[in-house]
């Protein structure tokens, strides 16, 4: 093995869970990946495996039948995963910020009701923000909940649910104009609901649709889905915290840790290419030598190395100040902006090693061109981690002039 | 039922392996430790037996400090307990010391059932299970592909080129297994976080009662005197079919002793 991306300072139970984690990624997750993605085969044997082997109850608290581990530990098993496979890594995010959400914002009864049958994996969760009409901009968000006696009826469609089909708790964010006074904030209108539903597409409960798994050009095999609701039921009780109002602080909480969670993803895949790269490097000989002897191949093997390196220890940063209990948005945020930007290059040198190779579905890196992109986009695209990091850094650095 | 399985920790399987210029043994330092993938099988056999029949498994190594590594790992499997025999005198011991010293730990200790992987991937003589059942006086069941437990009764399938043997002993015996036999599982971090609860005995040489005279390196029934690095691989030649492909091909293997 080699010494790339290394942690400090783990403790034994880290690093045991860590070598259990690379050792089914190594036997039952690469070597069926790229058939299973060029397929878009949901992964259930590896979701069965990582079920019964925890890892969907990671960081939730012991006292709820999960672990109780760190979001170091999170991050560093879904590097593990997503070095692996991306798509996988993706069953997992979405449950983990669900789980994130209740264990932060929700009310006792919730924890109670929802969080030890999601360690075990029996429950399991996708989070909707996004709109057909809205993705960075989420306050301009139009899905509404209206109150009618102790219920809620929610309409409008919501769209690009990681695991809309294949989950069956789904936090979603909604407008409650009617339960804040006129003249609100427009951030104080938005309200969390939880919604359980079977697995599965078409109308899985009365009132609510998941219509099909949107076509992808890469991270297939999980599904995306839009969900529609229209007049969907739901009682004051399946309010994320019991209180309208707070919805979009708890969703921004949530991508937050998604942010470090999409950082680590990044790393994972970026580690992939370049073990895939440095390989094909020596074995791939021209004008009478192995190309990585060629000082220009050479070179884009030493970027991508200290890229990967770069962005892992970025990562860790960021998992380990949120871990201390401090406010990580800013490192959150440039760890998710420099791990993406760096795997999209590290996968894109990847491919150039690999000659026309590269292009064909039969090498693995086809599969990582098409799947690094994604990177860029969710949890908040890089333009938007951009945003985030001058507002923070223009707060920090206040001229006193 | 209890059950003891001897376990090896081998390099990776992956590594380049490399001897010690100081005394030809195999350097240990050099690549990291694993599980010996057939040890694998053998301690998922033993725990899908003691979860069908009730009972205990224990885990024993013989091997450095660092082979602590590969008892908690089968620990994190489900294991229930561990002894490891650590000792600078039993370095480099051979399969006959390596067998006196797991009988001697073994011995006494009220075991049903002592399994093994039939083989471990550094050494590969295949031998140790054999030795430890005729030092203990056991009976001997060995590279089986299925085993079944009936009151004192143990019967194995025993894997061979054409098909399978049918083989049956009273408890106590030895079994070792075969890569046919199961899919080992793999540790659940709950598993990973109470093996490091679980008891393990270290053993000296002398806690366990051998005799240092037979042991290690000095005691070796056969001694390397040299070893040089394997030729790096040549170019391979090129048969040109003008008509005479077969002939010339033939003339290879010929050449190469193949036929
Ligand atoms: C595969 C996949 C899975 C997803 N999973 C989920 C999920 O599970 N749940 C969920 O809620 N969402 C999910 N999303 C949605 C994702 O979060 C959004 O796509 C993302 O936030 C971008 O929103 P948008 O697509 O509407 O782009 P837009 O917001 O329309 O942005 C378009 C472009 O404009 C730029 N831009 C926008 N605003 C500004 C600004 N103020 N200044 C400068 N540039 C700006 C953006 O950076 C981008 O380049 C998923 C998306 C994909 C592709």
């Amino acid at each position: 093995m080699g010494r790339l991306a290394q942690t400090e300072g783990l403790t034994d139970d880290q690093r045991d869970i860590l070598a259990a984690v690379r050792e089914f990624v190594d036997n039952e997750i690469i070597p069926v990946a790229t058939d299973l993605e060029h397929k878009d085969e949901y992964p259930q044997a590896i979701v069965d495996g990582l079920k019964e082997m925890g890892v969907f109850g990671l960081m939730i608290p012991e006292e709820y039948g999960g672990l109780g581990e760190s979001l170091l530990t999170y991050a560093l098993v879904v590097e593990e995963i997503a070095r692996g496979w991306m798509s996988v890594s993706g069953v997992i995010n979405t449950h983990f910020i669900v789980a994130y959400m209740l264990m932060q914002h929700g009310t006792e009864e919730q924890k109670q009701n929802y969080l030890p049958r999601m360690a075990t994996g029996e429950v399991r969760g996708a989070f909707s923000m996004s709109e057909p009409g809205c993705g960075s901009d989420v306050a301009a968000i139009t899905s509404k909940a209206v109150r009618d006696g102790d219920d809620y009826v929610l309409n409008g469609q919501k769209m690009w649910l990681t695991n809309g089909g294949s989950s069956t708790l789904v936090a979603v964010l909604v407008l409650t104009p009617g339960e804040v006074a006129e003249g609100s904030s427009v951030y104080k209108t938005m309200t969390t609901f939880l919604i359980e539903k079977p697995e599965g597409f078409g109308e899985v409960r009365p009132g609510l649709t998941i219509p099909g798994k949107i076509d992808k050009m890469g991270y297939k095999g999980v599904d995306t889905t839009e969900l529609v609701m229209d007049g969907l039921r739901l009682s004051a009780a399946d309010v994320l915290g019991g209180e309208p109002g707070k919805g979009f602080y708890q969703m921004m909480d949530g991508v937050e840790v998604g942010r470090v969670n999409v950082a680590a993803r990044a790393c994972g895949l970026a580690q992939r290419a370049f073990e895939l790269g440095v390989e094909y490097a020596q074995q791939r000989v021209t004008f009478g030598k192995p190309i990585a002897e060629h000082q220009a191949v050479s070179f884009r093997l030493a970027d991508m190395a200290t890229k990967v390196e770069a962005a892992h220890q970025m990562m860790i940063m960021a998992a380990r100040k949120k871990d201390s209990g401090e406010r990580n948005d800013l490192e959150a945020g440039m760890a998710k902006y420099l791990a993406s930007e760096y795997c999209r290059d590290v996968v894109e040198d990847s491919f150039r090693i690999h000659g026309g190779y590269g292009y064909s579905k039969e090498y693995e890196i086809e599969r990582l061109y098409r799947e690094a992109p994604m990177l860029l986009i969710g949890e908040g695209t890089a333009d938007i981690q951009r945003m985030i990091i001058a507002r923070r850094l223009l707060e920090d650095y206040k001229s006193r002039g | 039922m209890k059950i003891a399985v001897c376990v090896k920790q081998v390099p990776d399987t992956w590594a380049e392996k490399a001897l010690k210029a100081a005394d030809s043994t195999l350097d240990r330092d050099a690549a990291d430790g694993v599980m010996n993938e057939l040890d694998e099988y053998a301690v998922e056999e033993a725990l899908k037996l003691t979860e069908a029949h009730g009972g205990e498994v224990v885990v024993v190594t013989m091997g450095p400090e660092r082979a602590g590594e590969t008892v908690r790992k089968a620990l994190s499997m489900g294991a229930d307990s561990g002894v490891h025999l650590v000792d600078e005198t039993l370095h480099g011991s051979d399969a006959l010391a390596t067998s006196y010293a797991l009988a001697e730990v073994l011995k006494d200790r009220g075991f049903d059932l002592v399994m093994f992987g039939s083989e471990s991937t550094d050494a590969r003589m295949s031998v140790v299970p054999a030795m430890v059942a005729e030092r203990l006086g056991i009976a001997q069941l060995t590279f089986a592909q299925k085993v079944e437990v009936s009151g004192p009764t143990v019967t194995i399938q025993r894997a061979t080129e054409t098909g399978y043997d049918t083989v049956e002993a009273q408890t106590p015996a030895v079994v070792s297994v075969v890569e046919k036999i199961n899919e080992p599982r793999y540790p659940s971090f709950k598993g990973i976080m109470a093996a490091k609860k679980k008891p393990v005995e270290t053993l000296s040489v002398s806690d366990a009662g051998l005799d240092a005279a037979r042991l290690g390196l000095s005691a070796a029934w056969s001694q390397v005197e040299d070893f040089a690095a394997r030729p790096p691989k040549a170019a391979g030649t090129i048969v040109v079919d003008e008509g005479d492909g077969g002939a010339k091909l033939a003339g290879f293997l010929a050449e190469q002793k193949f036929i």
